[in-house]
């Protein structure tokens, strides 16, 4: 007989005023009987609907199944049949559009915390600390994937799986991706990080950091070098800005730099890291997708006395998860919706002074069915602030674009692909994630990994 | 990797080095810059390519230990490896086929990525002249693999101790009075310098062409803190440039920008030394 509870088990959470002043983890998960008793919620569904939300197919309900009969180590076998990252997707998914948004238990009342079941699973798995390798046969196909962000691994971990030799080529210091530089260590901590890392290389995924493609070797030279296939995991890795006067003033960050300082420098560590970051004691940021969130979560925690997100539409309109946007309330930071900015003010030294802002109220739904924004004329104000973070998105990075005959690209940056496959337009080279569909979720990046893991395979089968 | 296969001391704060670093010389051209990194947490240092051999796998790097990342650089000795070094970053200097004759003009470590310049330009059958200033004798760095390849070598320094007294848009002005003339202009120092070259070049209309070295983090466009005004435009220096028409960059505005960490770099230094 399922649990009939019309709510999720609570996982447990710092205190939102202990939490705004570190970088710990802000959720605590589930022990062992909160997970079972959660997962006692489940209806096991014959259609499985769970299963059609979610990217990368993970067998829901069978897992959830197991976690039931406190089988851990089964439901951790079922979920990495499909997800190479489950300690990671069970924090950073946006169940709520996927998986739990399907979930027949959320017509009355919330739907089973997949997501945190996930979490339980891996993290269970990897405090037992099993460094077991499957057994391999080579095929002796050498495969190069450029970027270690999570379609990148995804597919590698996928491709060494059948056999493939596969190296990662990574631009940076430091493998992962926006799951190093972008997502910070409260949310998703980069000691789990690196032991996801290590469940690829232990597969015998060979990373080479400190290589940018497009400019250290080309993808002509990779395939020179002996390398067969290969995958442009390179991510949306270019800020874009306002294009409003004042942005280049001193105190405007683009969220990337904001978070790579904190994150990928560890700038937070003062008097440890050399990297340093600087906060006013009031910031703005520009934007409400989870990068704003996690830009104004860690302002907070730098030391800002208040930290504003600053957006044009309004709170339906909100891209980031739902999660994110309700602990950023919890933890104090201020959300001036429908508040559009048209101008950051400086002083004489060049140092953010303000921000001028125009209100903004929801006129008739545009193309999109959203109601579009328009500006109420005379609503101007300054908003006072010394930090500015811009967190409205970003583009594809042009490097390999740009060095790459026959690679066809979208007007934006976008690679084009064939989206049953993930080819490009050029013979033999794959892409997916963010570089394809612009800035998007870890999950959906995966998904495309795999399936270009899945065609790469494919090819070599013919 | 990264092994250091050669180092020295080109006066008190100035350091040469020499690096093993295959992905960086298969590519790299002159204008393009490295990002060095030495320790766990250590910061990202960005260095504009001063000398590469493909052959030998190698990059020279010239670098001036002022804060604190550079300052523990410099104790690196040979047969020490760099914890990281990526390259090449940026474009290569955008030279044009038409110059016949240029004219270089560096100041303090400036003249390390002007000689990789100039040493590709004269190989390529551009005669070039070079102007080199320096606070004093022992700032003037290069000048004598300068003299192998360049016509002329005009040394400046602000004492007087080497060369003739003055800065180096003395020489410049005097030069082109005297009814020198030059092509292009490519001046790399610091930025104060390199806006007075500008402002004199544009009088006499000689296009010049400046490297920037600001503030970054990558340096392969994603964190956009190296962002310049060029023409009334917002480009990111680690892609867009380094080099950039210096008629068209808003100085001012780099050296504010420049600015923007001086105190943390302070108190850096400050713990340092404790």
């Amino acid at each position: 007989m399922p649990n009939m509870s019309m709510t999720k088990v609570p996982m447990r959470e710092q205190e939102p005023n202990v939490r705004n002043k570190n970088f710990e983890e802000v959720a605590l998960g589930y022990t062992e009987d909160m997970a079972v008793e959660e997962a006692s919620r489940c209806l096991n569904c014959k259609h499985k609907p769970c299963m059609d939300g979610c990217p990368v197919n993970v067998p829901i309900p069978g897992f959830i199944e197991a976690v039931c009969a406190r089988d851990f180590d089964k439901a951790y076998e079922i979920i990495t049949s499909e997800n190479a990252l489950p300690a990671i997707c069970g924090r950073v998914c946006p169940q709520e559009n996927q998986c739990e948004g399907k979930c027949v238990r959320g017509i009355k009342g919330e739907p089973v915390s997949i997501g945190r079941l996930e979490r339980f699973v891996a993290d269970y798995h990897m405090a037992k600390g099993d460094t077991s390798v499957p057994e391999i046969t080579k095929n002796g196909h050498k495969v190069a994937v450029v970027g270690s962000g999570p379609s990148g691994i995804t597919c590698a971990g996928e491709l060494a799986k059948k056999g493939y030799d596969v190296t990662i080529f990574e631009a940076l210091h430091k493998a992962g991706g926006v799951l190093s530089y972008g997502i910070p260590e409260f949310r998703l901590p980069k000691s789990l990080v690196a032991k996801e890392l290590e469940n690829v290389t232990r597969l015998g995924v060979d990373i080479e950091t400190n290589v940018v493609v497009g400019r250290s070797l080309t993808v002509d030279d990779l395939f020179e070098r002996g390398y067969e296939a290969i995958f442009l995991g390179t991510g949306a890795g270019l800020p874009n800005f306002l294009r409003i006067p004042g942005e280049n003033l001193l105190g405007v960050y683009s969220a990337n730099e904001f978070l790579t300082r904190v994150n990928l420098m560890k700038a937070y560590k003062k008097g440890e890291a050399p990297t340093p970051i600087k906060v006013g004691k009031k910031v703005a940021v520009v934007g409400a997708g989870n990068v704003a969130m996690d830009a104004a979560r860690t302002a907070k925690r730098l030391g800002a006395e208040e930290v504003y997100i600053v957006y044009r539409r309004g709170e339906e309109e909100i891209p980031a998860r739902a999660e994110e946007v309700h602990h950023a309330k919890e933890e104090g930071i201020l959300f001036y919706l429908l508040n559009n900015p048209i101008k950051i003010l400086g002083d004489d030294n060049g140092y953010v002074s303000g921000m001028e802002i125009v209100k903004q109220e929801l006129g008739e739904p545009d193309a999109s069915g959203r109601r579009r924004p328009q500006p109420i004329e005379g609503s101007n104000y300054v908003l006072d602030v010394e930090t500015v973070v811009i967190a409205i998105g970003q583009s594809p990075n042009p490097l390999i674009r740009q060095t790459t005959e026959g690679l066809e690209t979208q007007k934006w940056g976008g690679i084009i692909v064939n989206e049953e496959t993930e080819e490009t337009t050029r013979e033999h080279v794959y892409a997916g994630g963010d570089a394809v569909t612009g800035a998007a979720t870890v999950i959906l990046a995966m998904g495309a990994g795999k399936k270009a893991a899945r065609a790469i395979d494919a090819s070599f089968q013919e | 990797m990264y092994k250091i296969l050669k180092k020295e001391v080109l006066n008190s704060a100035v350091i040469l080095m020499e690096v093993e670093a295959p992905y960086v010389a298969f590519r790299c051209e002159p204008g393009q810059f490295i990002i060095a990194r030495i320790g766990d947490e250590g910061e990202r240092i960005p260095l504009t390519i001063a000398d590469f051999d493909r052959e030998k796998n190698t990059i020279t790097i010239v670098f001036q230990a002022l804060g604190y990342s550079t300052k523990e650089m410099a104790k690196l000795e040979v047969g020490d490896s760099f914890l990281d070094f990526v390259g090449p970053l940026g474009s290569p200097a955008p030279f044009k086929k038409e110059w016949k004759r240029i004219i270089g003009v560096a100041g303090g470590v400036g003249s390390a990525p002007l000689y990789c310049q100039l040493k590709a330009l004269a190989e390529s059958g551009v005669s070039c002249d070079v102007i080199i200033g320096g606070r004093s004798a022992e700032f003037v760095i290069l000048a004598d693999l300068f003299a192998k390849f360049c016509d002329h070598v005009y040394i400046m320094t602000d004492d007087g101790t080497l060369g003739d007294k003055g800065v180096v848009t003395k020489k410049l002005e005097e030069l082109i009075q005297a009814g020198e003339k030059y092509d292009h202009v490519i001046t790399i120092g610091p930025l104060i310098m390199m806006k007075f070259v500008v402002q004199m070049t544009k009088q006499y209309d000689i296009p010049t062409s400046v490297s920037l070295n600001p503030i970054m983090i990558d340096g392969t466009g994603m964190c956009g803190g190296c962002r310049v005004t060029v023409g009334g435009e917002t480009k990111f220096a680690c892609v867009d440039g380094p080099d950039f028409d210096g008629f068209a960059v808003d100085f001012d505005e780099c050296m504010k920008r420049q600015s923007f960490f001086k105190e943390e770099e302070h108190e850096c230094n400050l713990r340092m030394a404790q």
